[in-house]
């Protein structure tokens, strides 16, 4: 209950600092530490919970691994400080503040009826020494990860004001051999599962807007054909199986169109249909390539690929048809646009010196910023808070998935199984938040 | 076994090709193409009884040569391929009964969509050139495997020349 008004004094103080008018929100609180000159980095300490699991398991190991992922956080090492703290009554304020901590996080894990765990935890501001958190959640054993996710997203939003993305979905296309396999997975890579099994090549997964469906292209019927699948049934139908190449599907904000793009008439154009599969209707006439169709976040315009100009660059249409307008000027092959979530930019493949790499573009100022230094970088889409860019590239011989924080200062391998990853997109928040 | 020997002897093409091809003459066209010409003579020391009585498998027909390779992000056909081209046209015409599938390759750089349309095109490059020449569109059909299939799988230049390319498969036969 306490932890609620916490969240929602929080709240108020976001708010109040949009406005531009009242006081500081409650996470500012937290001085924030700047290293090498562009990162500003919050200093946290995150106490092993009491009874806690160890490895994959370990909740406090989630929760330090989601925070550092992001590059926001300087994990501050909580080892010497005995005995560590579990409960709000047993912290001394000064073991953290001698440590350079301005958050902390302590918890336990403790049975409950059923065979069932209850995990609590709370997040306490070093300086102030006030309570910014604090909940329990009873849950099933097979739940740990998933709870360590939700628990770092409150802490995430306390401290910087933005929404989490810890419990996310990412989907991929993963490839041992001839086996291809879309696969959905948490946002960290862990508990992946496969959602489709096949001898031939998949591509280009979609997630509808509430993340229950996903779009794809299969080559097992000989050619590419676009299929949309459920999650929670595995059904699924043929969205667009016309002569030729059927790919590239996009949903439309609302989830009742999709953006395709077929061959059927000659040259690869994008069309836009019912998510039914009626309703067909043509959106680009050109004489080039169209392909890789992107619906902005409001759902008044596309970007897309197309080499119409000569070499491959970025677009923008309006959704209801008229003039294309060309974005990237920038070298002869800019590639894979994807919006940003508030749709004020947008990431793609940026080809310099014979690399492939990840950029964004502002679409008001047309600045562009190469963020990765990789050399065969795909598929690049955003965290949906805009602050992550997952992608594609290519280390040791294998396909592997990379994030990269979207003002370029931090960068990690996320996957790195076995066989070759590829196709990666960034699911939707949560539909029950 | 016939697998086999189909890679042996478009590898012994390719190297073919690239030792007496004419001059590059786009910025962008790869110069690493010149392979050992040994492979030549390793192609056509292959000698297989069974498919020598079959124009399209014998290693000494020209018709045995199923792949157009092409430059970085280009589908234009070069001068080299034009004897292959209008063999296979030729055959074609021949023989109405015949079809073939152009499928269509790209190297695995860039946008897998991007590429997926590329290879389209290379394929509809090909297939223009033969129906030019006068083979019925009805004899020939076209599909895209964009970067999804490569022959070659290693993560640099040597690999990717010998996936940007369009195959030429029979109908009955078996296609990559």
């Amino acid at each position: 209950m306490r932890g609620l008004t916490r969240m929602a004094v929080a709240a108020v103080g976001l708010a109040a600092l949009m406005a531009g008018f009242f006081g500081q929100p409650a996470f500012a609180a937290l001085t924030i530490e700047i290293t090498g000159g562009a990162a500003t980095q919050i200093p946290v300490a995150i106490v092993p919970f009491a009874h806690e699991a160890g490895g994959a398991q370990s909740v406090s190991g989630v929760i330090a691994a989601d925070l550092a992922r992001t590059g926001q956080f300087k994990l501050v090492d909580p080892s010497g400080v005995t005995p560590p703290p579990h409960h709000a009554a047993d912290v001394h304020y000064s073991d953290w503040v001698s440590r350079g901590a301005d958050a902390l996080v302590i918890g336990h894990v403790d049975p409950s009826p059923n065979g069932r765990l209850t995990v609590t935890f709370r997040l306490l501001d070093v300086g102030s020494q006030a309570s910014l958190a604090s909940l329990s959640y009873t849950i099933e054993p097979s739940l740990v990860r998933v709870t360590a996710h939700e628990i770092a997203d409150v802490i995430y939003q306390k401290l910087t004001g933005i929404r989490g993305v810890f419990d996310t979905r990412i989907a991929y296309v993963s490839q041992h051999g001839r086996r291809y396999q879309l696969m959905v997975a948490d946002a960290d890579g862990y508990n992946g599962r496969p959602i489709v099994t096949s001898l031939e090549p998949i591509i280009s997964p979609a997630w509808s807007p509430h993340g229950n469906r996903i779009a794809y292209v299969s080559f097992e019927k000989g050619h590419p054909i676009v299929y949309v699948q459920s999650l929670n049934t595995g059904r699924r139908y043929v969205l667009a199986g016309f002569r030729g190449d059927n790919s590239a599907p996009a949903w439309s904000p609302g989830g009742r169109r999709l953006a395709v793009v077929l061959s059927k008439d000659g040259n690869s154009q994008i069309y836009i249909i019912n998510a039914d599969g009626t309703g067909l209707k043509r959106l680009t006439r050109s004489d080039g390539i169209d392909t890789e169709p992107k619906w902005s976040p409001d759902g008044r315009f596309l970007l897309f690929t197309s080499d119409r100009g000569g070499s491959p660059q970025i677009y923008r249409i309006p959704s209801d048809g008229g003039e294309a307008s060309r974005l990237t000027f920038d070298g002869n092959y800019n590639v894979s646009p994807s919006f940003r979530p508030d749709g004020r930019a947008f990431a793609f493949i940026h080809r310099s010196r014979g690399a492939f790499q990840v950029a964004v573009q502002n679409l008001a100022s047309g600045q562009m910023q190469v963020l990765t230094h990789s050399r065969l970088d795909q598929s690049p889409s955003f965290a949906p808070n805009g602050t992550m860019i997952l992608y594609a590239t290519e280390l040791g011989g294998r396909g592997v998935l990379a994030e990269v924080s979207s003002d370029g200062t931090t960068n990690e391998h996320l996957i790195a199984a076995s066989g070759d990853i590829k196709e990666p997109a960034w699911g939707p928040f949560p539909a029950n938040h | 076994m016939r697998s086999i020997l189909l890679s042996a002897v478009l590898c012994g093409m390719l190297a073919a090709c690239a030792s007496t091809g004419p001059a590059h003459k786009a910025a962008v066209v790869d110069k690493s193409l010149n392979a050992p010409a040994a492979g030549t003579a390793q192609a056509q020391g292959v000698k297989n009884p069974e498919v020598s009585g079959n124009p399209l498998t014998n290693p000494n027909s020209i018709l045995s040569q199923r792949s157009i390779y092409f430059a970085y992000n280009s589908d234009a056909i070069k001068n080299r391929y034009r004897p292959l081209i209008e063999a296979h046209a030729k055959y074609l015409m021949d023989h109405s009964k015949a079809n073939v599938v152009l499928q269509g390759n790209t190297d695995e750089r860039g946008s897998a969509e991007y590429n997926l349309a590329l290879g389209e095109r290379r394929a509809t490059s090909v297939k223009n050139a033969m129906t030019l020449l006068g083979v019925p569109a009805s004899q020939i059909s076209t599909v895209s495997f964009g970067a999804e299939k490569p022959k070659a799988l290693c993560h640099n230049e040597s690999c990717w020349k010998q996936n940007r390319r369009v195959d030429i498969v029979y109908q009955g036969e078996q296609g990559d």
